[in-house]
């Protein structure tokens, strides 16, 4: 029952903060609820018994991605205008689409009989974690720091000015 | 958690799904495109965690999910740097604008 509860509350919070992200004419208060929305997403992964997951959220989204992307809103200056906010697609297609997905994905979801497993871990996670990305996964863990790798150095090659000779 | 199921964690994935998706095809503000994508990957998040922990006694739900959070950084990096990018040849960040490629 109180997870029920603690659910629907964490819902809320990540669906409304979302809804001001997608609907806001505001570019600026689209990326400050962002925060919001993380913020529920990690709820929802702690009710999920994902404690290291829901850490790694904390750190990277909204400690990393969230402060990024808040500090390119404001370098872009005039971002505020609501006429470089304006919208690309009309709002009457964009709803039609999402609701034709919505539709079958839904389907979707309540039509196929998922695996429930009878007993349900909530075991701290990072032990096991860990040991997967060093034995299992260990060649997409080895990709993925070379993935990093290249993202930082391409950023820094995209973003840096040229010399002046 | 009894009253809980699967389909709970799978409809609140969806809807932000969807509303990932609408942020994507009405912005024309590239950083807002931007955002739109970071819901989307937190929505396919959310389906991957819950499959774990309904899934029972296994973690790579879990993992996947750590991967997926480490390319949205990469993204969010190289995605951002390209706009400001945009930003300074155009003065603009508008999509519709950056259309021809060339400085």
């Amino acid at each position: 029952m109180l997870a029920e509860v603690i659910f629907y509350l964490l819902a809320a919070l990540t669906l409304g903060s979302a809804m001001i992200v997608a609907f806001s004419r505001n570019i600026i208060h689209s990326a400050f609820s962002l925060l919001g929305a993380f913020m529920g997403v990690v709820g929802i992964y702690l009710l999920l018994a994902a404690d290291f997951v829901a850490m790694v959220q904390l750190l990277i989204y909204v400690g990393g991605i969230l402060v990024l992307t808040i500090f390119a809103v404001m370098l872009t200056a005039g971002i505020a205008d609501v006429t470089i906010s304006n919208r690309a697609v009309g709002r009457v297609p964009a709803l039609v689409t999402i609701g034709i997905v919505g539709i079958v994905m839904l389907f979707a979801v309540y039509r196929t009989p998922w695996h429930h497993a009878e007993k349900i871990a909530v075991d701290p996670t990072t032990y096991a974690i860990g040991n997967a990305f060093l034995t299992e996964y260990v060649l997409p863990f080895e990709v993925a720091s070379l993935v990093l790798l290249t993202a930082l150095i391409g950023a820094i090659v995209i973003s840096r000015h040229e010399a002046k000779e | 958690m009894g009253a809980l199921t699967l389909n709970h964690f799978l409809v609140l994935g969806l809807l932000l799904f969807l509303l990932g998706t609408y942020c994507v095809l009405t912005r024309r503000n590239a950083i807002g495109i931007l955002m739109g994508v970071e819901l989307i990957l937190n929505s396919a998040n959310i389906n991957y965690i819950a499959f774990a922990f309904y899934g029972g006694g296994r973690y790579d739900g879990q993992v996947f999910a750590i991967f997926v959070i480490m390319l949205a950084a990469a993204e969010a990096v190289i995605g951002l740097a390209v706009v400001l990018g945009i930003y300074q040849n155009f003065k603009t960040i508008d999509v519709g604008a950056a259309q021809t490629l060339r400085g």
